[in-house]
């Protein structure tokens, strides 16, 4: 696929679908922010070495306030997958099959990420494969963001 | 029995539900349906509606219970009860909630109910356009994960995967819930039949579920009356019991997103443990199940968590000659549930569970003692309910 391609997207979904913004708390900023940097970061508690996502104000574990944010080689494992066939979203009308993959890290203590997995819509999923993030940018949106994706790796 | 228990202290006395409509396609405005749908209870329970002093619902429900209670010109309203989050979750803890007032002196006569106009008040089952998203939904709508479908799926492949479990399986789940609607006319699906073909041929939504293993959308109303147990007898109707009721959902049930440590559950295994303590009773006791379809694989999940069969017996037992009324070993969803009978969020499922007691379901299970209800699966928190006859106490 390359930019003559009359089906190429620049992204692996159509443009169009909510864009995420840290809450007005400023919760998750440093997540978001770290993903435009090309940069995973996660919750890392500092006193008792819980990893921690989605974050939250406390560490579940110890409960010390304002858990640390560490980055991840952004590499898992897949832990569960579907192909999603009905557009729940204007956008996605017409697109076609699509894949979603829950990414489990085990250097970070096993949390799971959600992202799509690039390549052909219609390969044969494996739970328990190898994969590797790939970070995806969107600087026109308004405002900008940027994803984590995945592709496996053989 | 203790006396921290609800068991045996509260009884069902009066059930109605309103027509039930394809989503969008009520003529009568929601808070309309609401109050058709009390009236209906009342009429069955044999009470005047000015008898209710409470009322109870779950899933934000938008009918106001101040709104009704002038409405419906009652002298005095002692409680109003919201069960919070967990959506169709909550179809269960609506009841305990209620039964619980009662059972404590906040109240004497509850009606608990779930009103619902899609049509005026937007869909469960298609995200908003556009604009911006925080929290949980931020980590999963740009990837297209936007809508319950493709929340849920996810955790029931997970399932698949760990047990071993066919597409079959869910699909006798599917099976069972529309050939007991072709028995109701109540159903939206009555005299539209389902079969294995017919099934395995429909689209994928997200695999692994078909067209067929999501709920429909609805509109319609559906109320229950609850009264103390000794009062029981004063009503014209078979006199139905509340056995055991229990909600909440397991450790970490709620860690944002997609981080429940149970990840591949329907989060009852803190629930149904609870549930069968309250009522004395046992797994094997339960002769007939309402289980919240929201997905058939939510099903699946949460009947093995209450302990009706192991998962790794799954594909043995889920077959529709084990799932039907009369004589099935567990006859599934009888009404038709929210894949035929009607999504009312799960509140036709408590309905339902009232007729098996009685005797009077459209698709009777020979075994019909107990009667168990599940709340929506895979949320938190979800809720359960056992009732029971008078022989059970």
């Amino acid at each position: 696929m390359s930019a003559h391609d009359p089906h190429y997207l620049p992204t692996y979904l159509p443009a169009g679908l909510p864009v995420p913004v840290p809450e007005a708390d400023g919760l998750s900023a440093p997540y978001w922010e770290g993903l435009r940097r090309n940069e995973l970061l996660a919750q890392h508690c500092e006193h008792c070495g819980t990893w921690q996502f989605g974050p939250e104000w406390i560490c579940h574990a110890c409960h010390r306030f304002d858990p640390a944010w560490s980055p991840i080689a952004p590499r898992g494992i897949i832990y569960s997958w579907e192909r999603v066939w009905h557009p729940s979203h204007a956008s996605l009308r017409g697109h076609g099959p699509y894949l979603v993959v829950l990414v489990e890290l085990p250097q970070a203590g096993n949390i799971r990420m959600l992202g799509n997995l690039l390549g052909d819509p219609l390969q044969e999923v494996r739970i328990g494969a190898a994969v590797e993030g790939v970070f995806e940018h969107h600087p026109d949106s308004d405002p900008p963001y940027s994803l984590l994706q995945w592709k496996t790796t053989s | 029995m203790t006396a921290n228990s609800l068991r045996g202290r509260v009884a069902l006395i009066g059930v109605g539900e309103t027509t039930y409509y394809k989503h969008g396609q009520s003529p009568d405005a929601e808070f309309k349906l609401a109050l058709k749908a009390i009236l209906a209870a009342c009429a069955d329970a044999g009470i005047d509606a000015r008898s209710i002093d409470g009322f109870s619902s779950y899933a934000n429900d938008r009918s106001d219970p101040s709104r009704l209670a002038a409405a419906l010109g009652l002298p005095q309203l002692r409680v109003a009860l919201m069960q919070w989050g967990g959506g169709g979750g909550g179809c269960a803890a609506a009841v305990a909630n209620g039964a619980a007032a009662i059972a404590a002196g906040l109240t004497e006569c509850v009606v608990v109910f779930r009103s619902l106009a899609q049509g005026q008040h937007g869909r469960f089952g298609q995200a908003a356009s556009g604009g911006t998203v925080s929290g949980d939904m931020a980590y999963q709508m740009p990837y297209g994960v936007l809508a319950p479908p493709q929340k849920f799926a996810m955790r029931v492949r997970r399932y698949m995967h760990e047990h071993g479990i066919r597409q079959e399986a869910l699909r006798a789940i599917a099976l069972a819930s529309y050939h007991h609607a072709q028995a109701n006319p109540r159903a939206v699906m009555y005299g539209k039949p389902l079969d294995a073909e017919r099934y395995d041929a429909s689209r994928w939504i997200v695999e692994p579920f078909h067209l067929y293993d999501c709920c429909m959308e609805n509109d319609g109303a559906a109320a229950v009356i609850l009264v103390a147990a000794e009062r029981a007898k004063d009503f014209p109707q078979k006199p139905v019991y509340l056995l055991g009721a229990a909600t909440g959902s397991d450790h970490r049930a709620g860690a944002q997103p997609h981080n429940a440590p149970l990840y591949a559950g329907a989060s009852f295994t803190t629930v149904a443990r609870d549930l069968y303590r309250m009522a004395g009773v046992h797994a094997a006791d339960v002769g007939v199940v309402q289980s919240y379809e929201n997905f058939t694989g939510g099903v699946l999940m949460a009947l093995a968590e209450h302990g009706l069969f192991q998962p790794d017996e799954a594909n043995e037992f889920l077959t529709m000659e084990n799932l039907t009324a009369p004589s099935g070993r567990l006859p599934l969803n009888t009404s038709g549930g929210n894949l035929a009978e009607c999504y009312m969020h799960g509140f036709e499922l408590v309905l339902e569970a009232v007729r098996q007691v009685r005797g009077t379901s459209t698709s009777q299970a020979a075994r019909n003692d107990v009667a168990l209800v599940v709340g929506g699966p895979m949320v938190t928190p979800v809720s359960s309910l056992l009732l029971g006859s008078e022989a059970t106490l």
